[in-house]
């Protein structure tokens, strides 16, 4: 009885903590490029939409991941447009897109409200491995997108971390002048990763409406944005970290329920405050920690880069 | 600084577009709006506050439904609405709005609206403002809400008639009487017919919060629970009992189409005549202000079709009581009833009051959860 529960919190905590874990993923890319992007809710609610709208349409979930992926990236264009081109305030620039995003989608999405998917993505068993005892249950009974997350983290920090590519990602990010220098568009580079986080923020939103609540419900990814947003500072603008956030902040909520049917009192608003009250806490960290070790945010983040400023 | 320049009148540009594009998702736009009015003479204006967008799928939809069909049934009557309007102080200014357009009659449809109502009612006397669900009332200022627990006590013996574990789960909102209420009268419903069975609560203190939701209905079901009750305005626990292979009962609106394997019935509303009356009652000079309570009676609440599931015997045990109720013979909350500790509360032949209805702050028996103490 008792491991079955863990095993049900935590599989719940995987599919509860995926779509934070894309965005989160997306907003890592972006901001190692220097650029802060507030608008993840936004591009998530657009991904949500046009990802249901297109599945509904083809009857195959993978075309409206792609839309989703599609819709994100268009949405983060805008926003690298505005602050790579025109060199406009990243954050009033991001802020400005999650409002469009919040307004497009239900603009969108007035149709297909009421409308359930006719072929969402279900939970596939990874043959041998989905029978191992606790772990097979939690790690392989799950969705294709899930499946997708596993591979994604692992390459997003090979790609960061041991690439060449991932180090010019990081150079324009921390210090652009030097990037530039040595011949990396910063331009570029920044446009890239930008739109790369959008659309992972789509697939996110996808997520959502695809998989966890199959429908298009208006604002429903419900403030999971802003908590992408913050798990970004908690993993250290690193992809392993933000899986194991991910995976918690999505098991808070789940632990919460199963608490109370344990008729164990937590305030329920306490357990709603602990994501943003360990982001604190790592934020404190690693500002008291960044000079020595090199962790902590992007040096150039929130900065325009202007070469003849330099 | 050209490039700051640019840079600010771009974000300006995405900046109204965002908003036009807001704006567009909420207001109506009324079919006709130049030419119409004139050749039919003024036109009556009714506005609604919605607390959420009409695409919850949930309560607002079922307010928006209501005002579709006041404009469906009153020729003379254009409607206009806003939504997700903030609840609180900040509502003042949207209802404010809605009178300088020329409102005349004007419904604010959540509970955070009541005292902006009064608020703005004071200064407009002309206008007939209608607040749902809460308790004060003014000179142009009616209430109005609906015995929302006599379909929860029908959903109630649909629930108790469907389940095998005698476990069912009641995904809860938040821990106010109206919340508290439903689960009881649920719960009266469900023992009625199963005596054996009872109702396990979880709160998520959200009304709208799909993946939460769904979460809480998932923790009932692996507790063993078969068949999920909720309060929330979305899918989110009628689609966990889908996937498990299981039953639910959704709340609102017909939720069958998220869920057609797993939804028996869903407890809804029907503003709708209601509107059309209220409206009516206005343009005719007949309108009083009071307190409006409608139930099965008037039609305000009922029940969604039965889904294929439901057996005849249901049905027919349902339609019942329906008519008992309708008819006026019996209420819900008619005694023997005991708190959850098998303390008596209502003696036998006794009933409560309206007023205790609408404070109800305890759980009758066969209900397994805690209300959470206010400090």
């Amino acid at each position: 009885m008792e491991t079955s529960l863990i095993a049900a919190v935590f599989a719940t905590a995987i599919t509860a903590g995926t779509p934070i874990l894309f965005a989160a993923l997306g907003e890592i890319f972006t901001e190692r490029a220097g650029i802060l992007n507030l608008g993840v809710e936004g591009m998530m609610l657009v991904g949500a939409v046009t990802g249901f709208m297109v599945a509904y349409k083809t009857g195959n979930p993978w075309f409206g991941v792609l839309a989703s992926m599609l819709a994100g990236g268009l949405l983060s264009f805008i926003h690298a447009l505005l602050t790579v081109t025109l060199k406009a305030n990243q954050v009033v620039s991001g802020l400005a897109l999650t409002i469009f995003g919040t307004g497009l989608s239900g603009y969108l999405g007035k149709a297909f409200i009421g409308q359930p998917l006719p072929n969402p993505f279900k939970a596939e068993k990874l043959g041998l491995l989905g029978d191992i005892p606790v772990i097979g249950p939690v790690l392989f009974q799950q969705d294709p997108l899930v499946y997708l997350s596993f591979v994604l983290v692992p390459l997003s920090w090979f790609f960061i971390f041991r690439t060449k590519m991932g180090l010019n990602l990081r150079a324009v990010g921390e210090n652009p002048g030097a990037a530039d220098s040595l011949g990396v568009s910063v331009s570029k580079t920044r446009y890239l990763y930008t739109m790369v986080g959008g659309m992972l923020a789509g697939i996110g939103g996808a997520y959502l409406s695809l998989v966890y609540a199959p429908a298009w419900m208006e604002n429903m990814t419900a403030g999971r944005g802003w908590i992408a947003v913050a798990l970004v500072i908690f993993s250290t603008w690193n992809p392993l970290y933000a899986l194991v956030g991910a995976y918690m902040f999505g098991g808070i909520d789940a632990l919460g329920f199963r608490m109370q049917l344990l008729d164990v009192q937590i305030p329920s608003y306490f357990l709603s405050m602990l994501p943003y009250i360990c982001t604190i806490l790592i934020l404190i960290l690693t500002t008291y920690k960044a000079q020595r070790n090199g962790v902590g945010a992007p040096k150039a983040l929130g900065l325009s880069y202007d070469r003849e400023e330099r | 600084m050209v490039i700051k320049k640019r840079s600010v009148i771009a974000l300006l540009l995405v900046l109204s577009l965002a908003l036009l594009l807001v704006g567009c998702g909420g207001e109506k736009q009324p079919a006709g709006d130049s030419a119409a009015p004139e050749a039919q003479g003024e036109k009556m204006k009714v506005g609604f506050i919605y607390v959420g967008p009409p695409g919850d799928a949930g309560y607002t939809y079922a307010h928006d439904q209501g005002r579709k069909y006041l404009e469906e049934h009153l020729p003379y009557v254009e409607t206009k609405f806003m939504e997700s309007v903030p609840e609180g102080a900040a509502s003042e200014s949207y209802i404010q709005q809605f009178v300088q357009e020329g409102c005349d009659v004007i419904f604010t449809t959540s509970f955070g609206y009541m005292d902006s109502t009064i608020k703005v009612a004071e200064r407009n006397k002309d206008v007939v403002f209608l607040h749902c669900s809460g308790y004060k009332t003014a000179e142009n200022v009616g209430n109005y809400f609906g015995r929302m627990y006599q379909a929860r006590y029908l959903t109630g013996i649909v629930a108790g008639k469907q389940t095998k574990s005698n476990l069912i789960g009641y995904v809860a909102a938040h821990p106010i009487p109206e919340v508290i209420r439903g689960i009881n009268a649920f719960t009266l419903g469900v023992r009625s017919v199963n005596p054996e069975a009872k109702v396990k609560v979880v709160w998520t203190n959200t009304w709208y919060d799909p993946v939460k939701e769904k979460d809480a209905a998932k923790a009932l079901l692996d507790d063993g629970c078969d068949v999920i009750a909720q309060h929330q305005d979305t899918p989110g626990p009628q689609q966990a009992a889908e996937e498990k292979g299981v039953y639910g009962v959704g709340y609102n609106s017909d939720m069958s189409k998220m869920a057609p394997k797993a939804v028996l019935t869903s407890a809804v509303w029907n503003w709708g005549p209601y509107y059309v009356e209220t409206v009516k009652a206005v343009k005719e000079g007949t309108w009083k202000s009071g307190s409006y309570w409608g139930g099965l009676k008037e039609g305000v609440v009922g029940l969604a079709p039965y889904g294929p599931m439901v057996a005849e015997e249901t049905k027919q045990l349902v339609e019942a009581k329906k008519q008992e109720i309708i008819a006026g013979k019996w209420d819900v909350f008619t005694g023997p009833i005991k708190d959850q500790d098998g303390k008596t509360k209502v003696a036998e032949g006794e009933k409560l009051t309206d007023s205790e209805i609408l404070e109800m702050n305890w759980f009758v028996e066969g209900v397994i959860g805690t209300i959470p103490k206010k400090k």
